[in-house]
């Protein structure tokens, strides 16, 4: 391996965030953090006057707090395809873009639980839920697989880091306090190598199906239950091909920030776009084919309850809310990315920007009518969010947005090591001409 | 004499007798502590029920057709409610109610989502009531907190009470000697509340009836509130 001096001259670009912070920095986190400070206080609010703050009610006892979460959790996802998949079929154009799908997941995968303790009638009980745990509870096989995945995760993107953080302690003796433990003593031994490839290879398995299992039993949460159209077995393979989805317009989107703002064109290049641009059109495709299916199961069954459901978002109060979901995750990325004159960075970012808010449409199109028309047609409700529920997740994309750039300013959002290990395997050829 | 688990607590509902008075709900509401939250929160879906009187109106004028369902929880023998909750804070007791562990509940409203029939209430708010009425409120119900769920137990506080005679008296509940509120108030007699364990009692008996059904039998919940009705009966539409 290169000595940690010529690294650090080489990778200048990507080190420079890490020292320097000027005033877009402040300019884009002083307001985030007022954001999340705001949402704070409505939180409080909440917490001090009860649930009545939001906008639920009965019937609709769900709302935003779980659109939120199933939002968060499925966005977590992104790294695990990213990293782990590509990681394990040798996609090695993936390289640049792993660290950055990694905190992504972690970040998200903080958020996401957080909208739980938000709707909890008692939130400072929350601990309950594993003191008392009762595991017949679609909740608790919850509880349990996103605490698995969360730590996974953490250790997945720490692991992987842990040959530059000793690039850091190294070059920053300022910082030592922080790396020098986080480092792990790390000097780039053959013996060390071989450990963090054996334990990187195991987590890369091993990340898998715990993802998936996240994401089935978040499905699981409502599928168990016999609410009309929630009810179905669709639900799981459903929900991990949305979190996908999701996930890798995130990581498109955060890709593409992060190359502007500090400058890394040379790493993250348009194939790297055009690449996952394609896998983000397969993720569409497969989008629309559940979605085909659900729907088209519901109606030709022509369950009493369900069709409620169902033309309430096909041609009812909700179907503004629908056809804008079935533009935002079909037509406008299906157009966009299909073709390759328009798979650049900027046409996969608007690809991407559109998915990010057609999926959360439906999730919120999953929660709110089957909730407002009940199997039993008398209790029948409707559903506005308040501004404390506004508030909540204006905070959390704050929040999440603000990790990721103080992330940012503590560790290399690119891979240097492997960076520099795949160069040095493709024959020192420099970065960005290698082959896919 | 085994004076324990041997109870089945049903409620038999006549609707071909109700007259759509209000007067169960009124009782319910006198019985549990249940606050008034006035038009404004009822419309955001804040009001509690326990007891909620379903009105339903079919046709134009002038041949309107008028439907009342009075709705207690269905107490249902395989209730989905119960499973669902991760905190275990509500079950069936041995005596067939689905009881809510109000201290142990943590407000997860999964169980309000379950619920088939719709008819569990959060406290969506600190529950409040007009100075002058907190003199009347019943000292045998445990006070609800904001943040919690609750539900009809068909005034459980009486059927303790009347074990505890029962117990002193070595003997069983006798029929029709314990009665929910709504039960007692009903002017029209449309309501009877019974064992259904004792195959003599009057609530065994009419859940036998011909007119008898129960709400989504097809869901298989096995709810032990039975429903009277001449002819046909449709949910909803």
């Amino acid at each position: 391996m290169m000595d940690h001096e010529a690294m650090a001259r080489k990778y200048q670009n990507v080190l420079s965030p890490l020292t320097q912070a000027g005033r877009p920095f402040w300019l884009t986190t002083i307001p985030l953090s007022l954001i999340v400070l705001w949402s704070v206080f409505a939180f409080g609010w909440q917490y001090y006057w009860g649930l009545g703050e939001t906008g639920m009610g009965h019937p609709v006892s769900w709302a935003f707090y779980l659109i939120n979460f199933v939002f968060f959790i499925g966005i977590s996802h992104a790294g695990t395809l990213i990293s782990a998949i590509l990681r394990i079929t040798h996609a090695g154009w993936r390289t640049p873009i792993t660290r950055a799908a990694e905190v992504v997941t972690v970040f998200a995968l903080a958020a996401g639980p957080t909208n739980i303790l938000f709707d909890l009638g008692r939130s400072d009980k929350f601990h309950w839920v594993a003191l008392h745990a009762n595991f017949i509870s679609p909740l608790l096989w919850d509880f349990t697989c996103i605490m698995t995945y969360f730590l996974t995760c953490v250790l997945f993107l720490y692991v992987l880091m842990i040959p530059d953080i000793a690039l850091l302690r190294d070059r920053f003796p300022r910082r030592r306090w922080l790396y020098k433990p986080l480092s792990l003593g790390w000097t780039g031994t053959e013996r060390q190598e071989r450990t963090l490839n054996k334990l990187s290879a195991f987590l890369c398995i091993a990340v898998i199906p715990v993802a998936v299992s996240v994401h089935t039993v978040v499905s699981w949460v409502f599928g168990m239950q016999t609410q009309p159209m929630w009810h179905s077995t669709i639900f799981g393979p459903y929900f991990v091909a949305g979190a996908i989805y999701s996930g890798i317009a995130v990581i498109i989107l955060v890709a593409a920030l992060l190359r502007r703002v500090y400058h890394l064109e040379d790493y993250l290049q348009p194939r790297h776009f055009n690449n996952l641009g394609l896998l983000l059109l397969t993720m569409t495709l497969l989008w629309f084919y559940f979605t085909l299916a659900e729907y088209l199961t519901t109606i030709y069954g022509s369950g009493e309850a369900e069709v409620a459901v169902f033309w309430a978002k096909f041609t009812g109060r909700y179907s503004i809310l629908f056809w804008a979901m079935a533009l935002l995750c079909f037509v406008i990325p299906f157009l966009i990315l299909a073709f390759k004159r328009t798979r650049t960075i900027l046409g996969t970012s608007i690809a991407s920007a559109a998915v990010l808010g057609g999926m959360w449409l439906e999730r919120y199109l999953i929660i709110i009518p089957t909730l407002t028309e009940p199997r039993l047609p008398f209790a029948r409700g409707s559903y506005t969010p308040s501004w404390v529920e506004w508030s909540m997740l204006a905070g959390l994309c704050a929040g999440f947005t603000l990790a990721i750039i103080l992330f940012s300013k503590i560790f290399p959002v690119i891979t240097l090591w492997e960076m520099q290990k795949e160069e040095k395997e493709k024959g020192g050829r420099p970065a960005g001409e290698r082959e896919t | 004499m085994d004076t324990k688990s041997t109870y089945r607590w049903g409620m038999v509902i006549d609707l071909d007798k109700c007259t759509g008075c209000q007067a169960c709900v009124v009782a319910c509401r006198q019985e549990n502590n249940i606050p008034i939250m006035g038009e404004k929160y009822a419309n955001l879906g804040r009001a509690k029920f326990w007891m909620n009187l379903i009105h339903e109106t079919k046709g134009t004028y002038p041949h309107v057709e008028m439907r009342f369902i009075p709705m207690p929880c269905m107490q249902c023998d395989k209730p989905p409610c119960t499973k669902v909750c991760p905190v275990d804070a509500t079950h069936l007791n041995t005596e067939g109610i689905v009881e809510q562990v109000y201290p142990r509940c943590i407000g997860v409203r999964m169980c309000i989502s379950n619920c088939p029939y719709t008819v569990r209430y959060f406290n969506w708010y600190e529950p409040s009531w007009p100075e002058e009425y907190r003199k009347g409120l019943n000292p045998d119900v445990y006070s609800r907190r904001k943040g919690i769920t609750e539900k009809c137990n068909f005034c459980i506080q009486r059927i303790r009470r009347a074990k505890m005679t029962a117990r002193k008296e070595n003997r069983k509940i006798r029929d029709r000697e314990v009665t929910p509120a709504c039960v007692e108030t009903c002017p029209s007699e449309a309501l009877y509340f019974g064992d259904l364990n004792d195959s003599t009692s009057r609530v065994s008996k009419l859940s036998k009836s011909r007119r008898a059904f129960r709400l989504m039998e097809e869901l298989g919940t096995e709810p032990k509130v039975y429903y009277l009705k001449e002819g046909d009966w449709y949910d909803g539409s």
